[in-house]
């Protein structure tokens, strides 16, 4: 026992060298920190990319497949409400940015106040979505046994069908709106859930940003938080002209 | 060791805000964009212009707001090797779909 090896308080101190609290023991320097914690937010970035990327793939096909059914069902989506959801996401993913900046020059005032914008804008992300949500519902164009083909069938009926001049589709074909409004509500539910998850972060992140927590040198969490952000108005980036813009003209 | 590691490593970079400015007034311009030329008929190209301007967004987020152009070699591969590697599987599976039983379904 007594011959165990036995490390003197002088070696202890030597193996554990002077570092920022935040930095953990399994790292030799805060930049390997940075990276690693870094490297791993990338991959599972890359991780959320495949899970879109097949819900893109699908909509990809289906559309090639059934073309006049996506064509007169992405007529029902309204272009000013997808225009305006665009501009604040965008703004928001701005105030985030200028959020991480705040961090890395520790404002602690002008961090919470990028990160509240940040949730707002969020909010007001759903709301609207949640308008074009409810135009669905009231028409019936939730996939499911109330889905009504009423819109393609009679497009004269529908004041949304008819002013692109949509001519009634044949019944077999029409039935494959429901796909599209399938990959609507997928794509854009999917899209909400990650900015729902986003705007809890942002508010237990704003609480923390008041006590000070990341104006301190260490930024990695709102850093890594940033880029979940971001990945999400990146997807919406490509959401909005695959739903809303392509098939205008058709 | 740690020496020779991190000798190709750069700081921690700090994006200036001015940056993130320039690039958010881009996105501004190129949402604009993008939804002006759906108004124009273009036939093909509608689909076309609204996609590359997308790629032009999504690129800028990714370099500016989301720091890649002044990140490690390690995050930049990463990224690659991620697009890389979902372009393969979207190519992989419309190739497949292309070319079978097209039109029968």
């Amino acid at each position: 026992m007594s011959d165990s090896p036995v490390l003197t308080q002088d070696a202890l101190e030597a193996a554990h060298h002077a570092h920022p609290p935040y930095q953990r023991h399994h790292f030799e320097t805060m930049d390997q920190q940075n990276d690693a914690t870094n490297f791993a937010m990338w991959l599972f970035l890359l991780t959320e990319i495949m899970f879109f990327g097949g819900l893109f793939t699908a909509y990809l096909i289906l559309r090639n497949w059934y073309y006049p059914a996506f064509v007169a069902a992405s007529h029902q989506l309204n272009v000013y409400w997808g225009s305006l959801n665009t501009l604040v996401l965008i703004s928001s993913s701005f105030t985030m940015a200028m959020g991480v900046w705040c961090a890395e020059t520790r404002r602690k005032s002008g961090l919470v106040l990028c990160l509240t914008l940040t949730f707002l804008l969020g909010l007001v992300f759903l709301g609207i979505k949640t308008i074009e949500y409810s135009e669905k519902i009231e028409k019936h164009h939730v996939p499911g046994f109330h889905y009504s083909l009423q819109s393609f069938l009679n497009p004269a009926s529908d004041p949304a069908a008819a002013q692109y001049g949509d001519k009634p589709l044949a019944l077999d074909m029409a039935r494959k709106t429901e796909l599209y409004f399938f990959l609507y509500f997928a794509m854009t539910g999917m899209h909400a859930l990650h900015m729902i998850i986003g705007i809890a972060i942002l508010g237990f992140m704003i609480f923390r940003a008041r006590a000070g927590a990341y104006t301190t040198g260490h930024v990695t969490f709102v850093e890594n938080f940033g880029l979940y952000w971001h990945f999400v108005d990146i997807i919406w980036i490509f959401l909005f002209p695959l739903l809303y813009l392509i098939s205008r003209h058709q | 060791m740690s020496e020779q590691a991190h000798h190709d490593e750069h700081e921690h970079h700090i994006v200036s805000p001015k940056v993130y400015v320039v690039i958010f007034l881009a996105l501004l311009a190129l949402t604009s964009l993008t939804v002006g030329a759906s108004f124009i008929e273009m036939g093909i190209f509608n689909p076309i212009i609204a996609l590359g301007i997308a790629v032009i967004k999504a690129v800028l987020v990714v370099l500016f707001f989301m720091h890649v152009k002044y990140s490690t070699k390690l995050t930049k591969l990463t990224v690659g090797a991620g697009v890389f590697t979902f372009f393969i599987l979207i190519g992989m599976t419309l190739a497949d779909y292309f070319t079978r039983a097209w039109g029968r379904w």
